[in-house]
Parts: C-alpha cells; sequence; structure tokens
C-alpha cells in the first residue's frame, strides 16, 4: 500500500519514465519527446498525463501502455495514463538531450521553432537546410514531405548520397 | 433544431469529411506511383483518420446517446453522412487525387485556422491540433498542383484537367445553411463565406504559378452536408464499414 509517506517523487518517477523509449523512434525516450505533460499524485492514485504527437499516432496507446507497464514493475499499482490534447504537442518539447539522441540515431532534428512562419510565408521561401545527421552537409534535398511516420519527412545527401529521416517542426 | 442538435450536426460535417477524405487516401496504399509517394499519402490518410476519431468522438459526447466515434463511423447509412461531395469523389489518376486534395487542404485549413478561436474550447483544441497536421497536407498538395502543372506536357494535362472536373464540387465548401448560422451567433464557427475570398486567393496564385487556368465560376453541385450524395459514398462505406457490419461488435 502506498500512502503519502511511501510513494515515490514525482521528480522521480519522471526518471524512471526517462528509460521508456518511445515505440516508434526507440532511440529517444517518452520523456525526450516531451510527450509526458504531467506526473501527479491524486491521492493514493498516480496521475501521468501525455500527449499525442499526431493525432493519428498509432504509436500514443502503445506509449500509455509501456508507461503503465514500466511503472508497475516499479511497484506503483493505482495509477491512470490521461490522454490531453491542449495545448497540441511542439517539437519545441523536445529536450536537448533528445535532440542529441535522435541525431546519433540518424534522424535530423527539428531545424527551427514551431513558432516559425505561417504557411501562406512559408511557401515563399526555399526549403530550410537540413544537415546530414552522417557526414553533417548541409547539400541535402527533401525527397517527400512525408517519411515513415508522420511526424517524419524524408530527405537525402547530396554529399555522402546517404538517405535519412527529418523529424519535422510542428 | 435546438443547439446542441445543431452542434451534433456541425461536428458530423467536420468528422465526416475527415473521414471520407481519409478512407480515399488509404485506398491508394501499395498502389502509388512511387513508394515516397505511398507513405505520404498513407500519413495523410492517418492524420485525418485521427482528425475524424477527435471529431466524432465529441459529437457522439454531444448527442448523449452513447455513440463513440466508432459507431458514428461504422453504423451509419451513406444518408446519415455529412461530408461534402467533393472527398467522396474517387482517386483517379494521381493529378484528379492532389487536385482535390490541393481544393480541399486550402479550405481545410482556413477553417481549421478559425475554429482555433471557437468559443467551444473542445473544439477549439481540435482544431489547434489538426491545423498542424492540416498545413502539412496543404504545403504537399500545393506542391504537387505546381509540379504537375508545370511540369511535363502530360503531367500538365492531367493537372488540368483534374482542376477542371473538381472545379463544381468546391462550390459547397462555402455554402452556409441554418446550421453554419447557427454556429456563428454562438461564436462556435466562422462564417464560411468568409472563408472563400482567401481561398480563392491561394487556389488562382497557384494556378497561375503551375501555368493552370481556373475555370470560371458558374454552377455548382451540393448536397452532401444535408445527406444527399453521389452514388459514390455507398461504394465506400461498403468497403468501410464490412467489417463491423458482417461481424457486429468485432473489436482487436
Amino acid at each position: 500500500m502506498i500512502d503519502s509517506l511511501t510513494r515515490p517523487d514525482p521528480d522521480q518517477i519522471r526518471g524512471w519514465l526517462d528509460a521508456v523509449p518511445d515505440p516508434e523512434v526507440p532511440a529517444v525516450s517518452v520523456m525526450d519527446l516531451g510527450i509526458v505533460r504531467d506526473v501527479q499524485w491524486d491521492g493514493d492514485e498516480l496521475v501521468v498525463a501525455i500527449t499525442p504527437t499526431y493525432s493519428g499516432c498509432p504509436a500514443t496507446s502503445v506509449i500509455a501502455f509501456e508507461i503503465e507497464a514500466a511503472l508497475r514493475t516499479r511497484g506503483i499499482e493505482r495509477l491512470r495514463v490521461e490522454r490531453r490534447l491542449s495545448p497540441p504537442w511542439t517539437t519545441d518539447w523536445i529536450t536537448p538531450e533528445g535532440r542529441r539522441r535522435l541525431e546519433a540515431f540518424g534522424i535530423a532534428p527539428p531545424a527551427e521553432s514551431s513558432g516559425g512562419p505561417s504557411p501562406f510565408d512559408r511557401f515563399l521561401r526555399k526549403p530550410l537546410a537540413i544537415a546530414c545527421p552522417r557526414c553533417k552537409s548541409v547539400n541535402t534535398e527533401r525527397v517527400s514531405e512525408f517519411g515513415s511516420t508522420p511526424c517524419k519527412a524524408q530527405y537525402r545527401c547530396c554529399d555522402c548520397l546517404e538517405p535519412f529521416d527529418y523529424f519535422k517542426c510542428i | 433544431m435546438n443547439g446542441q442538435d445543431a452542434l451534433f450536426e456541425y461536428l458530423l460535417r467536420l468528422g465526416d469529411n475527415a473521414l471520407i477524405l481519409g478512407h480515399r487516401l488509404s485506398e491508394w496504399c501499395g498502389h502509388s506511383p512511387v513508394l515516397e509517394e505511398d507513405l505520404a499519402l498513407s500519413n495523410v490518410a492517418l492524420d485525418l483518420i485521427g482528425q475524424t476519431q477527435l471529431w466524432l468522438n465529441l459529437a457522439g459526447e454531444v448527442e448523449g446517446k452513447g455513440r463513440d466515434a466508432d459507431k458514428l463511423a461504422y453504423l451509419r447509412d451513406a444518408r446519415d453522412f455529412r461530408n461534402v461531395l467533393l472527398v467522396e469523389q474517387p482517386n483517379g489518376d494521381f493529378a484528379v487525387t492532389m487536385a482535390r486534395q490541393f481544393y480541399f487542404d486550402a479550405w481545410h485549413y482556413l477553417l481549421l485556422r478559425e475554429l482555433t478561436g471557437s468559443k467551444d474550447a473542445r473544439i477549439a483544441e481540435i482544431a489547434a491540433k489538426s491545423l498542424k497536421e492540416v498545413t502539412y497536407h496543404l504545403e504537399r498538395s500545393r506542391d504537387w498542383v505546381l509540379r504537375l502543372g508545370d511540369g511535363t506536357e502530360e503531367s500538365h494535362r492531367r493537372m488540368q484537367a483534374a482542376i477542371d472536373d473538381l472545379w463544381m464540387y468546391t462550390g459547397e465548401l462555402f455554402e452556409s445553411d441554418d446550421i453554419d448560422r447557427a454556429m456563428v451567433q454562438e461564436g462556435l464557427g466562422p462564417d464560411l463565406v468568409t472563408l472563400h475570398e482567401p481561398w480563392l486567393g491561394l487556389v488562382r496564385a497557384t494556378a497561375e504559378e503551375a501555368t493552370l487556368s481556373l475555370p470560371q465560376p458558374g454552377w455548382a453541385q451540393k448536397g452532401g452536408r444535408r445527406g444527399i450524395h453521389s452514388e459514390h459514398l455507398g461504394y465506400i462505406l461498403a468497403d468501410l464499414q464490412f467489417l463491423q457490419r458482417a461481424y457486429p461488435n468485432a473489436t482487436w
């Protein structure tokens, strides 16, 4: 039985969640991606709020399941995973460590803040130069606006010729 | 019709547009011209189906009769669907799919942008989430209209034909009826008529850059928003609803 004296601190729980990988991009954790919005006790029940990256992302329910499984192995029996839609997830919430891990994994991290230009302005300028995660060259080209998951676009490096994923800003 | 009934109808329109277009795009899965486009079309479909769940779950909540997004998607017949005719039009060739997408995305983007200011926080939240996704849809479909319009002789001919053939379905997007007026009055949604000018501006500028000519405004095909559909919707539902109809209450 967990009571107010023995229940783990939310910061400690966040640390545990940092070991839960994202099911689609296992190089980063659910904490790195900023999917976990809140961790707090409601009496003797732990409430974890998560937000979907994209509204149709099939990984969201898997993430909820894995968070629950990870916390149960830590002895937390009463817990609720809530889905929170607002404010909508943004790539700005990816941690510096998460960006580093993405790049090491071969995925170029988002190149700008989501508060960037609106699409009407975006149409009028050249696409951003995205650095190749392998050789760091910015001589790259976009192959498609969408990659293996909705959150990524497909690029190709014109110098080392490596195809790679780019994590889009939203 | 009271306020709750009007809101329910309004949410069905938003959800059904996303559902039917999402389903149409999913038909391309495994059939696209190249692998990258196969992935892209499936990803756009996925976004739209995700948005469908949000809108239709809210619709079910507003209706208060215990129906959720699945029940609304799988257990209504064609006459009860409220999507615009544009989204149920067949995929045709790749140019038709992208022209249909561009017409819709430009409107969808403008509509969602207004809905983020809805007085109903639940609507504003879903709109804010969807808007981020639809921004990418619009960027991509616009890009394809440009590339095919200002491409080879054949791609130009096909894109011009698609732009012409689908034009008569765009008028319905800006039609305003009692339900829309009720939403405007309550501060829940925008007056659709006001979206027409910005939409036309974007479509016109894109067509010009793509060396395409836009048809003259003319007679518009309408009815989907009131449940009067083209013959295509029945075939879509036969496919989309097959499993629930053949194996009622099946879950996985």
